[in-house]
């Protein structure tokens, strides 16, 4: 949806939002429902229909539980049973700086300036607890933005009785709580309302009439902030990045120019830009995003990197489509080749002509619609591709996973039969069950996966923890090879009630994918119902629209076939008295609970 | 800015908001006419006005809309200001 792109127009998403909503119903499929219960501290109105847009655009279709105006406090602490019948996937708390009760007075004692923070604190604290001890659900908390007006001037931010000062030093209570608790989340309005311009931000009169906390024309920028946290709750942040050369990473073009003749240096106005936004994209690089080129050059325009001015260099790119192909066949190519979603990718480029072709060709693919360089970092950042939630240690190897990948497809070049490639990867598959270390990758894992995901279910951090205390079968698997650690890759969840194991979710990563791994976990798997007394096994697969791949998979784990309708189908497996070994490719390591 | 070109400013308003290009308005409709209009879809359509026109209404003006021509007499005096 080209409206609802950065910068978006808050005036025609707020007019057009009835037309808007249909528009984005009628092209997307497969939305996933969430249900989000919004706790208000002033009026909420227009911002629940502007998030259920921005929610939309991202294929999630939200059904909201609205609480009463102004009573988030009672609403959770007092009325958290009716909010349970709802069940919320996600809690959204809308307060502000108007639901602080009592501010400093001036000259006020530093004992009692605390006094009132742990105040405030503590109330919004209980609101949590009750939310954590009653529900699993995300809870997203908005901090408090600065105040229009400051009694002490520029004293206001340092003094300590100063509501500046104050404000400041409940927010960071704020982020203390969100450090330490997981599934929950800051909105962060200080940052928003200074972006939107605290003028503009204040609307005295929708305040005062309709206790509108903030003005209506920013409730689309906010609701982008909540709908981007919340899509990357559940996975559906981009994952890699398509880049072009000449005027997109560079100023000038390689082939006219010369390496000399390209602008990435401190020596003009037009270097520095493309120096900072390179240094934007390194940094990208280094939280796990996928770096890609796709240019249409002799292959010799790579050398511009051999720049020593140029931050990003040669090997910091995975996949590098230089020639004169159509950009949308190497991008295509690109995609088969890393083997994860269209869904995945953000293309970057500084000809709207080739944007143009490949918004044609791939919509599923983001394009970045960039128009002076002197912005380009600006609309990358604030498009919120890759906002964060969480950062497992995976994400910080993941190039390194993808570059072994490509290492592996060279050397399958190498052999003629399949078997012996495998055979020469020497694997090592080491079995775990859920642990605090392993946790937030296992979490990452099921709301990310699409391809080999039997089920879909999505779980959070609180939702997999409960599973793992009922009597189960739940484990995950790192896979370790000759070319390196693919890290945590699979993962299996089944309840086991009398002498039947349900398997709820079993999920592998698209990295792995043809190692015979599953083989091996469906060993693994069977070897602890054997050890539990389970006798039968229950599988189930649900349609979507990506994971045709496992559509057969329990057949061919020779399941017998129970049920079948157009969109599912059920399963059953007879455990045998000692397990048949369906592979023996790999080393299987099982490592004892933490 | 003539008063007609407001009015058929503000009609252009009222059906992107109730998402209805067969919308008729007159002068004298008021949220009794049109039932989708409730008081939060009356603030929208303030704001949407005020953006449009370029005009910022007081709290003192918006208690004092009854209809449409109202609406544009009010326009029409930010405008003159």
């Amino acid at each position: 949806m080209e409206e609802l792109k950065y910068p978006f127009d808050s005036a025609y998403i707020l007019k057009k939002k009835k037309s808007l909503k249909k528009s984005i119903l009628n092209k997307k499929e497969n939305l996933i429902e969430l249900k989000i219960a919004i706790l208000s501290g002033s009026t909420i109105g227009e911002l629940k229909n502007i998030l259920e847009i921005f929610l939309l655009s991202y294929g999630i279709k939200p059904v909201f539980w609205e609480g009463n105006y102004n009573r988030f406090y009672e609403d959770a602490v007092f009325g958290i049973e009716e909010i349970k019948i709802f069940n919320p996937n996600i809690i959204y708390i809308h307060t502000n700086n108007k639901n602080i009760e009592e501010f400093p007075e001036v000259f006020e004692s530093d004992e009692e300036t605390e006094r009132k923070i742990n105040k405030i604190y503590l109330k919004f604290c209980q609101v949590w607890e009750k939310i954590k001890e009653t529900l699993s659900c995300s809870i997203i908390q908005n901090n408090f933005e600065m105040l229009p007006v400051r009694l002490l001037g520029n004293q206001d931010t340092v003094l300590k009785f100063g509501k500046l000062n104050f404000i400041k030093r409940i927010n960071e209570k704020f982020y203390q709580y969100s450090r330490q608790n997981s599934s929950f989340y800051i909105n962060d309005i200080e940052y928003q309302s200074a972006c939107y311009g605290l003028d503009k931000w204040f609307d005295n009169k929708l305040w005062y009439m309709y206790k509108y906390a903030f003005s209506i024309d920013a409730i689309p920028m906010v609701a982008n902030n909540i709908a981007n946290i919340i899509k990357s709750i559940y996975g559906k942040n981009k994952k890699s990045l398509i880049l072009d050369l000449d005027n997109t990473l560079w100023g000038g073009v390689i082939g006219d120019d010369g390496i000399d003749g390209i602008k990435i240096d401190m020596e003009s106005s037009e270097g520095m830009i493309f120096k900072d936004f390179q240094e934007y994209i390194k940094s990208l690089s280094n939280m796990g995003i996928i770096l890609n080129i796709c240019s249409k050059n002799e292959n010799e325009a790579l050398k511009g990197f051999e720049k020593e001015s140029s931050v990003l260099k040669e090997s910091d790119f995975l996949i590098k489509k230089v020639n004169w192909k159509n950009k949308d066949e190497n991008i295509k190519e690109i995609v088969d080749e890393l083997n994860i979603g269209l869904d995945s990718f953000v293309f970057i480029d500084d000809n709207k002509m080739e944007r143009d072709i490949v918004k044609q060709s791939l919509p599923q693919i983001e394009t970045l619609n960039i128009n002076l360089p002197e912005e380009y970092i600006n609309y990358l950042d604030r498009a919120g591709y890759f906002e964060v939630t969480s950062i497992s240690d995976d994400d910080k190897k993941r190039n390194q996973y993808y570059n072994d990948n490509l290492n592996r497809n060279s050397a399958i070049k190498s052999y003629t039969d399949y078997k012996d490639y495998l055979k020469s990867l020497s694997m090592k598959c080491e079995v775990s069950e859920f642990n605090e270390k392993n946790i937030d990758r296992i979490v990452q894992l099921i709301n990310k996966t699409n391809q080999f995901n039997l089920t879909t279910i999505r779980l959070n951090y609180d939702d997999v923890k409960e599973h793992i205390n009922k009597n189960c079968i739940a484990f995950c698997s790192r896979l370790i090879d000759k070319f390196g650690d693919n890290g945590i890759v699979s993962v299996i969840m089944a309840s086991v009630k009398n002498d039947i194991a349900d398997i709820d979710l079993w999920i592998m990563s698209c990295r792995v994918f043809k190692r015979e791994l599953e083989k091996t976990m469906f060993n693994v798997f069977i070897k602890k119902c054997i050890e539990k007394g389970v006798k039968f096994v229950k599988g189930h697969y649900i349609k979507t629209k990506k994971n045709n791949l496992v559509s057969d998979f329990y057949e061919s784990l020779g399941f017998k076939l129970i049920y079948k309708d157009d969109l599912s189908s059920d399963w059953i497996y007879e455990v045998p008295i000692k397990s048949d070994c369906l592979s023996n490719i790999m080393e299987v390591i099982e490592i004892g609970k933490e | 800015m003539e008063r007609n070109e407001i009015f058929l400013g503000i009609v252009e308003i009222l059906k992107d908001i109730f998402d209805d290009d067969e919308l008729e308005i007159e002068e004298s409709t008021s949220s009794e006419d049109i039932e989708d209009w409730d008081s939060l879809e009356y603030i929208n359509i303030i704001v949407a006005v005020e953006k449009r026109f370029k005009v910022k209404f007081s709290v003192d003006d918006i208690k004092n809309i009854e209809n449409v021509g109202a609406m544009v007499n009010l326009v029409e005096r930010k405008m003159s200001n």
